[in-house]
């Protein structure tokens, strides 16, 4: 019982990443794909955990589903959505598009079917020493602290552009 | 049955076509953002299955990262389109094409 519990949690938080994230793309009412993205955020935190990354499963829910997502409810409710939803949903070159994405998908398949991957193979059984905050915390402070700095500039400059850009006479 | 980096791998590639699909495909620039942040989610699920096979925390630091600059890709973004929509009242980036010849 306790060996299939893994596979069967992975395949159901995939399953469901998979289908609401369809979802997303394809409902014509924004507010819906919001919905639905809120929804793969939720499962992408739970394959977080599956993997021993319960920090970053704690982010991806205060950032994501918190955080990002309010905005863009909020800009959603912004724009008035009934005149988006009644036009057509799909761009002139959709089929177009929609080729090159696969085409994409079909490439990026054979990397990951013959590239260096494979030899991983089996994920390491390891404790509960991964994904611990104090250990995120000591590469994050001691050997990637100057990206850590550079990205409180990125998100300083973030916050600027975002206010100067949604000013009354832009 | 074992789950593998290579589950994760396809999980990924899924997620990321998806997001490729629907920024090609879609008008609606705020559902263009959403299908940003899910190829971005995908690129996520990448770094940390590769934590756990090499069992070191770097990957996860570089996906905190990637949280970080898609919220500020998310705010900037935003930004634009809530520009966009007080100039063109519109939200159809097909019918904002003032930049192109």
């Amino acid at each position: 019982m306790l060996a299939y519990g893994q596979p069967i949690v992975f395949y159901t938080l995939a399953l469901i990443t998979v289908i609401s994230a369809i979802l997303v793309v394809s409902r014509r009412n924004a507010v819906h794909s919001a919905i639905f993205l809120i929804l793969t955020f939720f499962c992408v935190a739970g394959l977080y955990i599956l993997l021993h990354a319960e920090f970053l499963a704690a982010v991806q829910v205060l950032v994501y589903a918190g955080g990002i997502m309010v905005l863009f409810v909020f800009v959603i409710m912004l724009v008035n959505v009934e005149e988006a939803a009644a036009v057509k949903a799909t761009h002139r070159q959709a089929t177009f598009g929609i080729g090159i994405a696969l085409l994409m998908f079909i490439f990026l398949a054979v990397v990951v079917y013959k590239g260096v991957f494979r030899e991983f193979g089996k994920l390491p059984d390891v404790g509960a020493t991964l994904g611990h905050t104090e250990g995120v915390g000591w590469r994050l402070f001691l050997d990637y602290l100057l990206p850590f700095e550079i990205l409180s500039m990125l998100l300083l400059i973030a916050m600027v552009g975002a206010i100067v850009l949604s000013k009354k006479d832009v | 049955m074992v789950i593998t980096v290579n589950h994760y791998l396809v999980l990924s590639l899924i997620l990321f076509t998806i997001g490729m699909i629907g920024v090609i495909v879609r008008r609606n620039a705020i559902v263009i953002l959403m299908s940003l942040e899910l190829m971005f989610n995908a690129a996520g699920i990448n770094l940390v299955a590769f934590a756990k096979a090499m069992e070191q925390f770097s990957g996860q630091v570089f996906a905190i990262f990637i949280i970080t600059i898609a919220a500020g890709e998310a705010a900037v973004g935003l930004a634009i389109i809530i520009a966009m929509f007080r100039n063109k009242q519109t939200v159809q980036v097909d019918e904002v094409s003032i930049m192109k010849w």
